[in-house]
């Protein structure tokens, strides 16, 4: 038995904003009351969360975990603990291992690992060409029975409007949304951020922004002719937000992310150091508007971190060398409660952004109510605290946000009943 | 007296007063070439690292022997030599040549940023020696000695710059160099070569794609290497490029006879110049070339000559009849 | 620290007399000047070379070429110095090939700018002889090195300083004694 006494209920489900106690008894919420003084369950915990927010528990669709075969940067177990950390209860990741995820056996041994050492749920994605090399189908049916939640080659695009038709016109059957890597991997050549006047001043090869909408654009007529959903991976310009934008207003299925980085940071604050290399760049800074704008009246469906860990030796070369990809977990929370405070984003937008929007894309619900699992994330908006990296439960510290100052944090994470996380342990 | 300097990554980072600095300490050094005996004791017992991650011929033998003259020893890494083919990083690399206690490391890479990223991780001195398409902050130190030679200021001057600029390291230090002495550039090559943003990098900066245009009102046309392995990329015929942006001796007519003409080199005549104006009096090639000496000594006296304590040296020197 | 002056060494007349009877001595001990060339010592050595030739040239309308080194590259002390030192240009216009040199600086002390001096000189070429003219000798060597013209000889302590002040450079012309106080 866990209460949860005196929170600030968040719960976009119900549009809940209320004073409210919570029961939870053997993984589920239980019972829900207006909160006044009640006692400690005589066999449980009780945790006070008199000034804190609780919400449904946060959903990252987008994560590398990189097991199996990327132990030294980050593992299953360390990776969920950072993500508990971050208030994550579900973790989507990307299937771009070794072994790729591509067929069931892999997909088992994901699931079969965390649900040893795991310290949130683990849904993977489950690859949409064999091997994600873009060229026939990978076993999408096999893994979905295993337990993969959505299909990706992430990290790559999906290559050709043929297999991509393909892959949409049977996963509508199997109803997984197909997530896309969006990007024309021309204009992209050799680049290792966003073209403008940043890379010219600095003289690294930039992309242009539309690298990323080209492929947007194409992805969404073949949504449009296949009618499957579809969701755009840390989408990052005005221009694919746009086509987004337009796709939902046609009644497409189409949904997109982006990432804590891309609301935050922009192509001027590149400098020669790889923790500000990722795949899509940071935008410049009318994109960064535009996609705070799409946060905020609901074209973007979802903040997801594309946590991307790295071994230190790996980002500690010349930037045209290194790899791309910041690690997220435990920054974003923070990150999305700046543009709440700045005035951008409402709370509840916020709530939204990491519960029930992502559940949409895969097709779930999210909601805190009896009978429903007891997936909570219940967090601080006023908590000051300074993220240290090297007090990360992250294997790989390769983020650009190393001693910045927030305000606001999770406290609790709540993963099926259990405390996955309490601060300050 | 001017900042001291720690590195010299770029120009970019510097100050017009550390700038014209540096040229006036390059000014004993260009004397200097034309002594009988070009060996002075000033460096004796000092290490020049010369650690060139890309291949290169004149800046590696132009920082050698200023090192030389200036009575230093010089350690040398070659990529092809390195172990950098058997996959040891840039960081252990340096760290290793660092361990053998130079004074300084002159840098030169092919990857943007990666004297930066060095100097960042280690105590040593760095200069940049040219890092892939940003900055080659020398190259535009002896490029402004050699026009304040021949026009007596580097201020307020009409600059073209003709070649291939996006990929030029040596057209970014110059547009930051100049651009700090108020100069006005016109900027010309084909345009994939030419993205807007480069007006971004200083207040008077135009493009024009049509040299004979740009070269209306030059004082002085800095010609940029082709680099044979770019025209692949993006794909423009050789032919092409001679036929609209080789600097001929017609063309340099609009520029006017007191127009003078640069080239970083290595100088392929009859690509981008034509062998008349490259051997003609407008020229500034072999100038350029001695100048390079001069103010590379010059920099290396003003990073390693003298020591970092911060006592009253200075008064007693003066004392020290 | 801070420098007190002690007591005025010359006035200007002094100084100018003192001068006037270098040159003379200068003339008579090299059996006329058909082969000399007077070299300053950056800075006050550069005034004092050209005053003296302009009084060589009122004895015997001797036109003596007079050139300026610069040795801060030739300093052993440069490791000691903090800042970045502001080099200058030597300007010799002359080949000191096969020349009777004068080195002319005002104050010898250790010896040590003389040194640079020579070295600078020599890699310039090969004078068939160098010597030395100052103002002040005030002792305290550190190297085998003495001027052959000196125009005062003056007892010092090793915590004071001999400042040669002259129009060109100064705005002020005389010698004071001045001495560092903690």
């Amino acid at each position: 038995m866990l209460l949860i006494k005196n929170g600030r209920v968040i719960d976009p489900s119900s549009g809940t904003d209320a004073k409210r106690n919570i029961w939870i008894d053997r993984g589920r919420v239980t019972r829900i009351a207006p909160a006044e003084g009640p006692e400690a369950p005589p066999n449980g915990e009780a945790l006070d969360a008199t000034g804190l927010v609780v919400a449904p528990g946060f959903i990252d669709l987008h994560c590398h975990l990189r097991e199996p075969g990327g132990e030294s940067s980050e593992t299953i177990e360390t990776g969920t603990r950072a993500a508990a950390r971050g208030g994550f209860t579900a973790v989507c990741p990307m299937p771009n291992t070794r072994p790729v995820n591509d067929n069931a056996s892999v997909t088992r041994a994901i699931l079969e690992r965390a649900a040893a050492v795991a310290s949130t749920h683990v849904w993977p994605i489950g690859a949409a060409s064999l091997g994600s090399r873009g060229e026939s189908l990978a076993e999408i049916g096999a893994m979905q029975k295993a337990g993969i939640v959505a299909v990706s080659d992430d990290g790559r695009p999906i290559p050709s409007a043929k297999l991509l038709r393909q892959v949409m016109d049977y996963c509508r059957e199997l109803d997984l949304p197909v997530i896309d890597h969006c990007e024309d991997t021309s204009l992209f050549a050799g680049a290792v951020m966003r073209e403008g006047r940043q890379s010219v001043r600095l003289g690294l090869r930039g992309m242009p922004a539309a690298a990323e909408s080209i492929a947007v654009g194409r992805d969404i007529q073949v949504t449009e002719l296949t009618g499957c959903r579809f969701h755009v991976a840390h989408l990052s310009s005005q221009a694919s937000l746009d086509l987004v934008r337009a796709g939902k207003k046609r009644g497409l299925r189409v949904s997109c992310e982006v990432t804590p980085h891309h609301f935050t940071l922009c192509d001027e604050d590149v400098v020669y150091d790889a923790r500000f290399k990722m795949n899509p760049p940071l935008a410049s800074k009318e994109d960064r508007a535009a996609l705070i704008e799409g946060l905020a009246d609901g074209t973007v469906d979802a903040i997801a971190t594309d946590h991307a860990p790295h071994e230190a030796a790996t980002k500690e070369v010349e930037f045209d060398l290194a790899p791309f990809g910041i690690t997220g977990f435990e920054t974003a929370l923070a990150l999305a409660l700046e543009l709440v405070r700045a005035g951008k984003l409402s709370l509840l937008r916020l709530v939204e952004l990491f519960t029930t929007g992502p559940a949409r894309v895969l097709g779930r619900k999210r909601s805190i109510a009896p009978g429903e699992p007891a997936d909570l994330t219940v967090f601080s908006t006023d908590h000051l605290w300074t993220f240290e990296v090297n007090q990360s439960a992250s294997r790989s510290g390769n983020t650009p946000f190393d001693g910045r100052k927030f305000r606001g944090a999770p406290m609790f994470t709540i993963v099926a009943g259990r405390i996955a996380y309490r601060r300050g342990e | 007296m001017a900042e001291r300097l720690r590195d010299l990554l770029s120009i970019e980072d510097l100050t017009a007063q550390q700038i014209a600095f540096l040229l006036d300490e390059a000014k004993p050094f260009q004397e200097f070439q034309r002594y009988l005996l070009k060996k002075l004791a000033t460096l004796r017992g000092k290490t020049v690292a010369l650690a060139f991650f890309e291949a290169s011929t004149r800046t590696r033998i132009s920082f050698a022997t200023a090192a030389s003259r200036l009575g230093a020893d010089t350690m040398n890494l070659q990529a092809e030599s390195s172990s950098l083919k058997k996959g040891e990083s840039l960081l252990d690399t340096a760290r290793t040549l660092d361990a053998m206690k130079p004074d300084c490391i002159v840098m030169r890479h092919s990857c943007s940023g990666a004297a930066d990223f060095v100097a960042r991780h280690l105590d040593i001195p760095v200069i940049n020696a040219g890092d892939g398409t940003h900055e080659h902050p020398t190259q535009a130190l002896l490029d402004a000695l050699t026009i304040r030679d021949r026009r007596g200021t580097i201020e307020n001057l009409n600059v073209t710059i003709i070649g291939d600029i996006l990929h030029s390291r040596v057209a970014r230090s110059n547009l930051h160099l100049l651009g700090k002495f108020g100069c006005r550039f016109t900027l010309c090559g084909p345009p994939m070569w030419l993205p807007r943003e480069f007006e971004c990098l200083g207040k008077r900066v135009r493009r024009s794609s049509k040299i004979d245009d740009a070269l209306e009102g030059a004082d002085v046309v800095i010609v940029l290497r082709v680099q044979q392995e770019r025209l692949h990329e993006p794909s423009l015929p050789l032919d092409e490029y001679i036929l609209l942006y080789q600097l001929t001796p017609e063309r340099l007519q609009i520029a006017g006879p007191d127009a003078l003409v640069l080239h970083p080199g290595p100088m392929i005549r009859g690509l981008e110049i034509d062998p008349a104006v490259a051997d003609g009096p407008q020229s500034c090639v072999l100038e350029q070339v001695t100048n390079g000496l001069a103010v590379r000594m010059a920099l290396l006296f003003v990073m390693i000559a003298t020591g970092s304590e911060t006592d009253d040296a200075r008064g007693s020197a003066h004392a020290a009849h | 620290m801070r420098v007190v002056e002690k007591t005025q060494l010359m006035s200007a007349t002094e100084i100018d007399r003192t001068l006037q009877r270098l040159a003379h001595e200068i003339v008579e001990k090299s059996g006329g000047a058909a082969n000399l060339a007077l070299i300053g010592i950056r800075r006050r050595g550069v005034p004092l070379a050209q005053r003296i030739a302009r009084a060589m040239h009122g004895i015997e309308h001797l036109e003596v070429p007079v050139g300026t080194l610069d040795i801060t590259l030739y300093r052993d002390d440069l490791s000691k110095i903090a800042s970045h030192p502001v080099l200058h240009s030597s300007e010799i216009a002359f080949p000191v090939d096969d020349k009777d040199v004068l080195l002319v600086d005002d104050v010898l002390y250790t010896g040590r700018t003389a040194r640079a001096a020579m070295n600078g000189l020599f890699d310039l070429g090969r004078p068939s002889r160098v010597r030395m003219a100052v103002l002040i000798d005030r002792g305290h060597r550190e190297l085998p090195i003495e001027a052959s013209f000196v125009g005062r000889d003056i007892q010092t302590s090793s915590r004071e300083i001999v400042e040669v002040r002259l129009q060109e450079i100064d705005r002020e012309e005389r010698v004071m004694l001045v001495e560092r106080v903690e």
